[in-house]
């Protein structure tokens, strides 16, 4: 294929990929590594590195509009960003010994877990509960609504640490924000208020997607022409995504539909993976 | 009273830097990648391509010396690859000017923590150097 026919290609796809990944808070990631591997051919390291560096401009674009807002808690993500950045140097330096045909089966395993987690209920509980912990490391905060700053309490610290330490390993291993599983760590164990959870774990994506793009960057998994339409492409997606979500309020059967294209795609990876087809 | 509210003023106020920063970083490493991928494009738009086999990137984009020279002689590729480290280095940065930001709230144990993660970070570096 051409140069030009190819990057054509990628970049229409990769703003799909950014535009249901922002609409549904599930990441362009998820959506283009399959994309790119299955649909188009490209060998799962090149597809791993283009994705780490798309999952890295449209967190950090996004998380800028978040911070100014004052409802990311700076100093939560900071603390977790230790647990989240040793887990994506580990998932880095791991990635190179495991073979791909596990890395696309541990993928599409993350994947439907990813889309099985944007389906469920979301439910705003505030807590008031404290943690000596919590207290200690200051993690406790308050986010601003239009009836004031509402303050709220951190929970089971210890419990939401391992469990970014793991998120941190799949983002490094499989070139991934993975948002879904940084969510379920503040929302699920900590119990923070999910405005909180998703806006901070997106500000703590960007830092950790690059402890794993430098170990990638120098193992050649980053290559321009490919990173090139997919960074751009996923970033506008994503930008168009964040204007259109102003204006609905309802993207219910949209977290269906793209639910079911996940899982269709997730079970595509597993079953290359199984057959070292990939 | 007056402690708290310098405080207050202080953690909107890295808040407001943080948030530029990330916008700056965005904004100038993706036009550079843009730039770069419209020379690459009118200079080997009818290159055949493969990305099927993994082979690595081609030398000239695998280290700061070829990329600087590459950028030099309008290389598309090596512009491309400057503008993906810029993008890359723009998290890391902001975490450079939070730990400024904790040592002026006089915030020590944050501005641990802040330097903890750099180190990882470097630590990252160097070992995927090595390996």
């Amino acid at each position: 294929m051409s140069v030009t026919i190819l990057t054509l290609i990628i970049l229409v796809g990769s703003y799909l990929a950014g535009l249901l990944g922002s609409l549904t808070g599930l990441g362009g990631g998820v959506v283009i590594i399959p994309l790119l591997t299955i649909l188009l051919g490209v060998d799962i390291q090149y597809a791993i590195g283009a994705s780490l560096v798309s999952v890295i401009a449209t967190s950090s674009g996004s998380a800028a509009a978040y911070v100014k807002e004052g409802i990311t808690n700076i100093r939560l993500g900071m603390f977790l960003e230790i647990a989240t950045t040793i887990g994506a140097m580990v998932g880095a330096l791991i990635a190179v010994y495991i073979p791909t045909n596990f890395i696309a089966i541990l993928f599409g395993v993350i994947l439907i877990l990813s889309a099985v987690m944007s389906l469920k209920k979301k439910a705003e509980h505030i807590h008031q509960q404290k943690s000596v912990l919590a207290e200690k490391l200051k993690l406790n905060g308050s986010f601003p609504t239009p009836a004031g700053a509402v303050p709220y309490t951190v929970r089971n610290v210890g419990g939401g640490f391992f469990m970014m330490l793991f998120a941190g390993v799949i983002s490094g291993l499989l070139g991934i924000g993975s948002g879904a599983l940084k969510v379920l760590a503040m929302d699920g164990i900590m119990r923070i208020p999910f405005k909180v959870s998703t806006t901070t774990s997106n500000f703590m994506i960007g830092v950790t997607a690059a402890a794993s793009a430098v170990v990638y960057l120098q193992r050649g998994y980053i290559d321009p022409g490919l990173s090139m339409p997919v960074a751009i492409g996923v970033l506008l997606g994503a930008l168009s995504g964040s204007k259109i979500l102003v204006h609905t309020s309802s993207s219910g059967w949209l977290r269906v539909v793209f639910a079911v294209v996940v899982t269709f795609l997730a079970s595509q990876m597993i079953y290359k993976g199984i057959t070292g087809n990939i | 009273m007056i402690e708290k509210m310098t405080k207050k003023f202080k953690d909107t106020d890295m808040q407001a830097v943080i948030g530029w920063i990330l916008r700056a970083g965005v904004l100038v490493s993706m036009s550079i990648v843009f730039i770069g991928g419209v020379i690459y494009l009118y200079r080997h738009g009818h290159t055949h391509v493969d990305y099927s086999k993994f082979v690595g990137v081609p030398d000239f984009v695998s280290n700061p010396a070829g990329i600087i020279h590459g950028i030099i002689t309008l290389r598309g590729r090596a512009i491309i690859q400057a503008g993906i480290v810029l993008l890359i280095a723009t998290p890391v940065i902001r975490v450079v000017f939070s730990a400024i930001g904790f040592i002026m709230e006089r915030d020590f144990l944050y501005t641990g923590i802040t330097m903890l993660v750099l180190l990882i970070i470097l630590a990252s570096m160097i070992s995927g150097h090595a390996g």
